[in-house]
């Protein structure tokens, strides 16, 4: 479980608590601070509160290890080499992913520069799977995404958080945060969250 | 040894090259001339006090005199690093990462010099460790500037890709990794190209000085191989000292990058 209490970034404070195999989704008006507050929760800001997995406080440990459990999905995720392969560890182990998000297993070694903003955000997001955080904060991850694209990312996710992986989803599509949330929080311009009904 | 003496009337022949610099602009409308002016007047005020001062240093062989001197150099290398940035850092560190870096490798080097191959009596004589000093800070100036103006440069244009790195879990460093291979290839760069073509393309300034001061070649060749060492040990030293200092400087014990540290970035 994710305990959350007064995290505080900019504007923003803060508590709630995410358990195990739940999906959170969030939703607010555009710059009202999605992002700053996922941002925040993966500790890639400085912000103050506390935060704790499964009863361990963050500043426990190393925030590298505390990425790699709490991760924080970019809606346009960022590139450092000049092809795909580069940027997954192995990989053998994304083609299962890459080919059911439509894309084919030669894409591996596809130019970055070449991408389109869709392809750049399903190979983003299992760059991120990969990793099997026990959190994935994800930043409107189907926002350049087709309906056929969205759903196969929807079904993924799903059965991550089938298996215990908690998720929050920032999204700007009402009808999407119905169908992933088990909750539903919204964010204010004041920086606060407020659970809504879904 | 042979050694011709010039006197201050020799100088006024040269000095109507740049006068016919003046003529040139004045003609073809460069509008150069009042910044010749200035730059030639500027130059001839320096080097005179310059001269002074050396004689002064030289004749005191001062400990105190002539760490003044260094201390005085360091500072304006630091603010050519700065003036130099595109991008500057904040607060103390906008000069304090040139100065400490630039400190730090001309000041080993320039007394490792001292201490093992030159050995002046006493080891600190002006007349060795300030135009050493001089030689290896104008270079490892270059480096570090050049180094540091990569390296914030490269990390405002690489944000995304940094913090991608970042966020999957990746250390500042491995995340940093790819800027500072970029800040420390360009800081080393000149050194690398000046060892290249020196002798070939051009006769360094010490060499020919020592040249014409009556110093056999193979002679002043030894010293300037001497000193081309000590530069690309200063250059390298100061500018792994103040890229690796500067990504430090750029993000934070919790590996997170903090760009508000640049002036006029957001956070």
């Amino acid at each position: 479980m994710l305990a959350v209490n007064a995290l505080r970034r900019l504007h923003i404070t803060v508590s709630f608590e995410l358990n195990d195999g739940e999906c959170i989704a969030l939703q607010g008006p555009s710059g009202v601070g999605k992002s700053q507050l996922l941002r925040a929760l993966s500790d890639l800001d400085p912000n103050n509160g506390f935060i704790k997995l499964d009863g361990i406080s963050r500043e426990a440990m190393p925030a590298p290890a505390w990425r790699k459990l709490v991760t924080y999905v970019a809606a346009e995720p960022g590139w450092w080499g000049d092809t795909v392969q580069e940027h997954f560890a192995t990989w053998d182990k994304a083609i299962p992913l890459v080919e059911r998000l439509g894309l084919p297993p030669a894409c591996g070694a596809w130019a970055i520069r070449r991408l389109s903003t869709g392809e750049k955000q399903r190979l983003g997001l299992v760059r991120a799977l990969l990793l099997h955080s026990r959190v994935f904060l994800l930043d409107e991850p189907t926002s350049a995404l087709d309906a056929t694209s969205t759903a196969a990312v929807e079904t993924i996710v799903a059965e991550r958080v089938a298996t215990g992986t908690s998720v929050i989803w920032s999204t700007h599509d009402g009808a999407q945060a119905r169908r992933v949330g088990s909750r539903l929080f919204l964010m204010s311009s004041n920086g606060s969250i407020e659970e809504q009904a879904l | 040894m042979t050694y011709i003496n010039l006197t201050y009337g020799d100088l006024v022949l040269p000095a109507l090259l740049v006068v016919v610099n003046g003529v040139i602009s004045l003609v073809l409308h460069l509008k150069l001339e009042r910044q010749l002016a200035w730059a030639t007047a500027r130059m001839t005020v320096q080097l005179l006090l310059v001269g002074y001062v050396l004689t002064f240093l030289f004749a005191a062989v001062s400990p105190l005199w002539t760490a003044l001197a260094a201390f005085i150099m360091v500072l304006f290398a630091s603010r050519e690093i700065v003036v130099r940035q595109k991008r500057k850092l904040q607060g103390f560190w906008t000069y304090g990462l040139g100065a400490g870096c630039t400190l730090l490798a001309s000041g080993t080097v320039t007394t490792f010099a001292l201490l093992t191959q030159l050995r002046p009596e006493p080891w600190y004589h002006p007349r060795y460790a300030l135009p050493l000093l001089g030689m290896i800070l104008g270079n490892t100036m270059t480096g570090i500037s050049l180094g540091v103006d990569v390296l914030t440069n490269g990390v405002v244009r690489e944000r995304a890709a940094v913090e991608a790195r970042l966020a999957l879990g990746g250390t500042r460093y491995q995340a940093l990794l790819p800027v500072i291979r970029d800040a420390l290839r360009s800081g080393f760069m000149p050194t690398i190209n000046g060892m290249a073509a020196t002798g070939l393309v051009s006769l360094p300034g010490m060499m020919t000085g020592q040249i014409l001061a009556g110093v056999e070649p193979i002679e002043a060749v030894k010293y300037q191989l001497l000193i081309m060492f000590l530069i690309a040990g200063g250059t390298g030293l100061g500018t792994l000292a103040a890229v690796v200092g500067g990504a430090r400087l750029l993000t934070d014990h919790r590996h997170r990058l903090r760009l508000e540290r640049i002036d006029g970035e957001p956070g």
